[in-house]
C-alpha cells in the first residue's frame, strides 16, 4: 500500500521532491518497529547491559551496598558501638545465626561485627561516591576548559595535571592527612579528590578536543551559539561516556584507597565506624581471632570488586570498538 | 542601481567584482539595523575583497616559534549577487572550504575583506556578528557528524529559535520546525527522532533544514552531496534547486564535482593553490575554458559515456598539488602546466580578462590568470 | 551441497595454470550479517566470473553487497557476525570456501591482491614503505634484505613514484594521497598476482590524480595480463577501463553488460535512473532525475524485487516475484551476448 501512494505521487510528477518524500517514510516505517523509540547510545548500552550477568551481578551487589549504607537499622538490631568485653571478647562467628549479632562474632571490644560491617558500609559508600562526585566535576571542568580552549590555557592546565600526575597517590594521601589534627570523612574525601582529579581530566580533555572538532559544532558556532551553550549542549553530552566509564572504574579504587589510608593510620579513625578502621584494629589479634581482620576485609574486596565489574560492564557496553 | 541591474540581464556581462559601496555605521544597533537593508535580486549581495588566510605553523611545546605559514587561501576576491549560484570548484588542498569558513566567520581572516551588504564582516563582533550569522548559514558535508547524536531532530533543526529568540516566539517553535521538516520533504512526525535513525540523504535534508531556519539570505554549502550515495545526490540537488526559488537564497556552493558544480551554478570559480585560477559563468567556464588548469580538470573528469568519452582530448597532468605551505613561485600552477615557460615563474599572473580577449564579444572573455590564456574545449567530444 | 562436503574434506589437489574455466568464479554467493536487530542479508545469490586480462567493474551504491562480496572472496569478512550460508567462490576451478587456511593464506597475496580505498590506513604508518614493500618479497619469496630492496625500488619505478631510490625509507605519512596510492599497486602487484580486487581504488583521490592512478592501474594489467575487479560507485571512473559490468542492487546483481553496451542502452530501471541522474559536463539540464524514495535496509529487503519502492515501471508481479538475471536479447530476438537484466520489464526499458 504506501509503495501505491508514492507511485502515484511519483506519476502526478508535479513535485519530485514531495513524491521523494512519501517514500522515505514507508521505508522508515519498516526500519524500526517502534517509530519513536530512540535508540541512542545510551539505549543501546543499555540493551548491552541488561543481559550481561557480570553487570546484573554487580549492580545488584552495589544496590544492595546502597541500601545497607542508607538504612543500617533494616538490617540489624544491634549497634555497632555496644561493647560487651565480658561476654563476648573475640567471640566466635555463628555461621547459621543469619542477621544475628553474633553471626560473623565478636571483636576484641566485644562489640558484634556484623553490626560493624552493616554500619561500616556507610563510610566506605560516602568516601566512593563522594570521592567520585567531586573529581568527575572538577576533573571534567579543568579537562573540558582545556581542551575547549586549547593554547595557553590548554598548556597551563595540562602541566599543572601533570604534576599532580607525578605525585604517588599513597604517599601524598599520607602528607595531606598528617597534616590534619582530626579527620573527619569529608577530609579523607578532599585528600582524595586532591589527587585524584587527574585521571578524569586527561580523559575529558581528549574527548573534548575530539568533539569540539566534529560538525555539529562548528554548524553551532556558525548559527552564533554561544561558548556556554556549546560546551553544555553539544560538547558535554557527547564527552560524557569515557568519562563515566573512568569514574566507575575509580570508585572502587577510592574506596580501596580509604580502607588503607584508615589502615594505616592516617584515615577515618574510632569511633567513626568503618571498614578501614576494623581491618586495622583486627591485625592486633590476627593470630588468635583471624576473623576479626578477615571479615572486613572481604567486605572491602566484594565492594571495590563490585564497582570495577561494574565499570568494566559499563565500559563494554559503551565503547563501539568493542562490540 | 539601475545599471547593476542592466548588467545581470546580460549575464555574461556580469563583472566577477564589482564597487564595494560601504556602509558607515558608528553604533553596533546601527550595524545591526543595516543588515536588515534588502538587496535586490542581481545585485552583489556578498563581496569578497582580497581574501587571505594564513595558517602559522609553529614548533616547540612550551614557547613556539613561527616556522612559516600554510597558505591556505591567498588573495582571491569575488562577488555573490542576490539570488545566483556561485559555485567554487578545486581539488583537495585549494583552500575552497576554508574560504567557506572565512565567509561564515568561523576562522578569522588574515586580511581582506568580505562585505555583507556593505560592512565588513570579518571586523565586526558581539550583536553585528551574531545578526550577520542569521543571514549566512551553512550546510556542510557529512551528514553524519554534522548532527549531534545526543540530540532529536526537532532540538537540532529548533537550536537556530534557541539562539536567535527573536525569530520565533517560544510557543510558536514546534509548529516553526514541522514545518522546516515538510519544506526539506521528511515526515513532520520524526520531530523526536534520532540522526542514526535516519539515512544519508534524509541527515542532509535535516542539514538543510537547520540552515533554513532563520530565514537566511545566503547559504554556504560546503561539498553538499559528495558524501551521499548517486541516486541520493539528485534528489538533495534538486531540493537545494526548489528551496532557492522558494526562499529567494544566494548560494556559495562549494564541490569538487565538477558535473554537480555545473548543474546549479550560474557562475563557477576554479581555485588552485589558495588562488583563484578563472571566473565566470558557466558557459564560460565550461565551454570555453582559458586557463590549462581548468582545461585539464574538466578533462579528466570522468564521464559516463564511453562513447563521449573517446571522442575527448584527455590532459592528464603529472605530479602532485604542490604543499600550500611552500607554493611555487609566480604563476602556481606551473610546476604541473604544459604551456609553463620562464615568466611563469617569476610574474604572478593577475586574475583578469586576458589582454587577447579584451573587448572582444567571446565567452572566452571571462577572467583567467594565465600569462598564456587560450581557449580549449575540452568538455565536447571532437 | 555433498560435493562440498567432500572437497572439505580432502585438501584438493593444485591444479597449476591449466585449469579451465575463468579465473575467477563466485556462484551463488549469499553473505549475511547477524545483528541485534536481525539478520541483514548483505549478498543474496550473486553469480560473476572474470578472466585474466580482462576488467569487471562492481558498480554500486552504498548497501549494495558489492564490498562484502570482495571481502568474501579476499577471505576477510569478519565472522562472525558476518556469515556465508551458501555459494562458492572458484579461483582457477578450485572453491577457495572450502580450503583449509593455509590453502587460503597461499592464494590471498600471491594470487589475489586488493586495494583499499585508504591507503593511508592500509599502510603501517610506523614503518618505511621500502620496508613494507620489501616484506612482500622476503616473506614471501624468501629475498635477502638487499635483494628485496633492490626489488622494492623496481617496483616504485614500475608505478611510477619519482625519485624512487631516494624515497625508499620514507614513511607513508611523507606521501601525497595519489602516491600512496601507487604504494598501495605496488603492494599489490609485488607477488605478481593473477587477480587484482579494488575497492574504489581512486574515492579519496582528486580528479586530475585519479585519472593518472586509473591509468597505471590499466596499463599495469595489460602488462601483467592480470584479472582486475573493480568495485566502485561512481560510472564515470567505470567507463574508462572496465570490459564488462555488473550492477548490483541490495545484494544482487540486477544487470550485466559490456562496458559500451551498458550506457547506450540500460536494461535495467536502476541503472537507467542511476544514468539519468548524473548531471552532464558538457551541457546544462533542467532538474535532475532524481530516484525516488532510499535504498533498501538490508535486514528488511522489500519482497519481489527489491527495487520496487523506488521504480517507476513497478507493477503488482515485481512485489511478488524475485525477477531472475535472463538473458537481454534484441527486439528480432537475436543474442546479445554478455547481457541480462534482473527485471521482468526489461524489454520495455531496453527497447522502450
Amino acid at each position: 500500500m504506501p509503495e501505491k501512494t508514492a507511485a502515484t505521487a511519483a506519476s502526478t510528477g508535479a513535485e519530485k521532491v514531495t513524491s521523494t518524500a512519501a517514500a522515505p517514510d514507508t521505508a522508515l516505517v519498516t526500519k524500526a518497529p517502534k517509530p519513536d523509540k530512540a535508540r541512542s547510545l545510551w539505549s543501546d548500552a543499555w540493551h548491552d547491559l541488561r543481559r550481561n550477568p557480570l553487570f546484573l551481578i554487580s549492580a545488584g551487589l552495589i544496590v544492595l551496598l546502597i541500601v545497607i549504607s542508607a538504612f543500617p537499622g533494616l538490617f540489624t538490631s544491634a549497634s555497632p558501638r555496644d561493647a560487651d568485653l565480658a561476654n563476648h571478647y573475640l567471640g566466635q562467628p555463628n555461621w547459621s545465626h543469619f542477621f544475628q549479632p553474633d553471626w560473623f562474632g565478636y571483636d576484641g571490644q566485644g562489640r558484634s561485627i556484623y553490626a560493624r560491617v552493616v554500619y561500616g558500609a556507610r563510610a566506605s559508600i560516602i568516601v566512593g561516591v563522594g570521592v567520585t562526585a567531586l573529581v568527575t566535576i572538577l576533573g571534567t571542568l579543568v579537562g573540558m576548559i582545556a581542551g575547549y580552549f586549547g593554547g595557553w590555557i590548554d598548556t597551563l592546565l595540562s602541566r599543572l595535571t601533570d604534576i599532580f600526575m607525578g605525585i604517588p597517590f599513597l604517599l601524598g594521601a599520607l602528607v595531606v592527612l598528617t597534616s590534619f589534627e582530626k579527620r573527619a570523612i569529608w577530609v579523607v574525601i578532599l585528600a582524595l579528590v586532591f589527587l585524584g582529579w587527574t585521571q578524569i581530566a586527561r580523559v575529558a580533555r581528549g574527548s573534548v578536543i575530539t568533539i569540539k572538532q566534529a560538525d555539529y559544532v562548528v554548524a553551532a558556532k556558525a548559527l552564533g551559539a554561544s561558548t556556554t551553550r556549546i560546551l553544555t549542549r553539544h560538547v558535554l553530552p557527547n564527552a560524557l561516556a569515557p568519562i563515566i566509564v573512568v569514574a566507575t572504574i575509580a570508585l572502587g579504587g577510592y574506596i580501596a584507597a580509604e580502607a588503607t589510608l584508615s589502615f594505616l593510620g592516617v584515615g577515618l579513625a574510632e569511633p567513626t565506624v568503618s571498614w578501614g578502621v576494623d581491618v586495622s584494629s583486627g591485625r592486633e589479634q590476627l593470630r588468635n581471632a583471624p576473623h576479626v581482620l578477615i571479615i572486613p576485609s572481604v567486605m572491602v574486596s566484594i565492594t571495590v570488586l563490585s564497582f570495577l565489574m561494574f565499570g568494566d560492564a559499563v565500559r563494554n557496553a559503551l565503547d563501539p570498538k568493542l562490540r | 542601481m539601475a545599471e547593476l541591474k542592466k548588467t545581470n540581464e546580460a549575464v555574461d556581462a556580469t563583472p566577477n567584482v564589482t564597487e564595494v559601496e560601504t556602509v558607515e555605521v558608528t553604533s553596533e544597533e546601527a550595524a545591526v539595523a543595516a543588515l536588515d537593508a534588502t538587496v535586490e535580486r542581481g545585485e552583489p549581495i556578498l563581496q569578497v575583497r582580497n581574501l587571505v588566510k594564513h595558517f602559522p605553523l609553529t614548533q616547540g611545546i612550551l614557547f613556539k616559534r613561527h616556522v612559516g605559514a600554510v597558505k591556505a587561501v591567498d588573495g582571491i576576491s569575488f562577488d555573490l549577487y542576490q539570488g545566483e549560484t556561485l559555485g567554487i570548484v578545486g581539488e583537495s588542498g585549494c583552500g575552497k572550504s576554508t574560504v567557506a569558513k572565512l565567509l561564515m566567520t568561523l576562522e578569522k581572516a588574515t586580511a581582506g575583506e568580505v562585505f555583507y551588504k556593505g560592512q565588513d564582516i570579518t571586523k565586526l563582533s558581539g550583536r553585528a556578528l551574531k545578526a550577520v550569522r542569521r543571514n549566512i548559514q551553512m550546510v556542510f558535508q557529512d551528514p553524519y557528524t554534522s548532527l549531534n547524536p545526543r540530540m532529536t531532530v526537532g532540538d537540532i533543526i529548533g537550536e537556530p529559535f534557541d539562539i536567535h529568540p527573536e525569530v520565533a516566539p517560544k510557543g510558536d517553535r514546534r509548529r516553526k520546525v514541522q514545518e522546516l521538516l515538510d519544506v526539506v520533504g521528511l515526515n513532520p512526525e520524526y520531530i523526536h527522532r534520532y540522526p542514526h535513525q535516519f539515512s544519508g540523504g534524509q541527515r542532509q535534508r535535516i542539514g538543510i533544514a537547520r540552515g533554513l531556519a532563520l530565514n537566511p539570505e545566503i547559504i554556504i554549502c560546503d561539498e553538499p552531496v559528495s558524501a551521499l550515495d548517486v541516486s541520493v545526490q539528485a534528489q538533495v540537488v534538486n531540493l537545494m534547486e526548489k528551496l532557492q526559488d522558494e526562499f529567494n537564497l544566494s548560494y556559495v556552493f562549494i564541490a569538487h564535482d565538477l558535473s554537480i558544480v555545473r548543474h546549479i551554478s550560474d557562475r563557477v570559480g576554479v581555485m588552485y593553490l589558495g588562488k583563484m585560477a578563472e571566473i565566470g559563468t558557466d558557459v564560460q567556464i565550461y565551454d570555453h575554458p582559458t586557463h590549462p588548469y581548468t582545461q585539464a580538470l574538466l578533462s579528466a573528469v570522468p564521464v559516463p559515456d564511453p562513447e563521449a568519452r573517446e571522442g575527448r582530448e584527455r590532459i592528464i597532468l603529472t605530479g602532485d598539488v604542490p604543499s600550500p605551505a611552500n607554493p611555487p613561485s609566480g604563476c602556481r600552477f606551473r610546476t604541473r602546466c604544459w604551456k609553463a615557460e620562464d615568466k611563469c615563474a617569476t610574474e604572478v599572473p593577475l586574475l583578469a580578462v586576458p589582454e587577447r580577449f579584451k573587448g572582444q564579444d567571446t565567452p572566452a572573455a571571462h577572467e583567467s590568470a594565465c600569462h598564456f590564456a587560450e581557449e580549449k574545449d575540452v568538455v565536447h567530444a571532437a | 551441497m555433498t560435493i562440498i562436503k567432500e572437497t572439505a574434506g580432502v585438501p584438493a589437489p593444485r591444479a597449476g595454470g591449466e585449469a579451465s574455466g575463468p579465473l575467477l568464479e563466485v556462484r551463488d554467493l549469499h553473505v549475511e550479517f547477524h545483528t541485534r536487530d536481525g539478520v541483514a542479508k548483505a549478498v543474496n545469490g550473486v553469480n560473476y566470473s572474470v578472466d585474466s586480462g580482462e576488467t569487471l567493474a562492481v558498480l554500486g551504491e552504498s548497501g549494495s553487497g558489492k564490498s562484502v562480496t570482495a571481502q568474501a572472496i579476499m577471505g576477510i569478512l569478519d565472522m562472525p557476525p558476518g556469515k556465508i550460508p551458501h555459494g562458492q567462490i572458484l579461483f582457477r576451478g578450485q572453491d577457495m570456501l572450502t580450503m583449509s587456511n593455509e590453502e587460503r593464506r597461499q592464494i590471498r597475496g600471491r594470487k589475489i591482491a586488493m586495494i583499499f580505498q585508504d591507503a593511508l590506513s592500509s599502510l603501517n604508518p610506523v614503518l618505511s614503505v621500502g620496508y613494507q614493500l620489501g616484506e612482500m618479497f622476503r616473506v614471501h619469496q624468501g629475498l635477502s634484505k638487499k635483494d628485496a630492496k633492490a626489488k622494492s625500488i623496481e617496483l616504485m619505478d614500475k608505478v611510477k613514484i619519482p625519485a624512487a631510490r631516494a624515497r625508499i625509507g620514507d614513511y607513508p605519512h611523507q606521501f601525497s594521497g595519489g602516491m600512496r596510492q601507487r604504494i598501495m599497486i605496488a603492494m599489490a602487484l609485488a607477488l605478481e598476482p593473477d587477480l587484482i580486487i579494488a575497492d574504489e581504488p581512486t574515492t579519496a583521490l582528486d580528479v586530475t590524480v585519479q585519472a593518472q592512478v586509473m591509468d597505471l592501474l590499466a596499463e599495469l594489467q595489460r602488462e601483467y595480463n592480470m584479472g582486475l575487479i573493480l568495485i566502485t560507485h561512481d560510472l564515470g571512473v567505470v567507463a574508462d577501463v572496465a570490459d564488462k559490468i555488473a550492477v548490483m542492487y541490495a545484494g544482487r546483481i540486477v544487470e550485466t553488460a559490456p562496458v559500451h553496451e551498458l550506457y547506450k542502452r540500460p536494461a535495467h530501471p536502476y541503472t537507467r535512473g542511476l544514468l539519468d541522474s548524473i548531471p552532464r559536463l558538457d551541457q546544462k539540464g533542467q532538474e535532475l532525475y532524481a530516484i525516488k524514495g532510499l535504498p533498501p535496509n538490508l535486514l528488511k529487503i522489500p519482497t519481489g524485487c527489491a527495487f520496487n519502492p523506488r521504480c517507476p515501471k513497478a507493477d503488482d508481479i515485481c512485489r511478488t516475484e524475485i525477477p531472475a538475471l535472463a538473458p537481454v536479447t534484441e527486439q528480432d530476438g537475436s543474442d546479445l551476448p554478455g547481457r541480462g537484466s534482473a527485471c521482468h520489464f526489461w524489454k520495455e526499458t531496453i527497447h522502450g
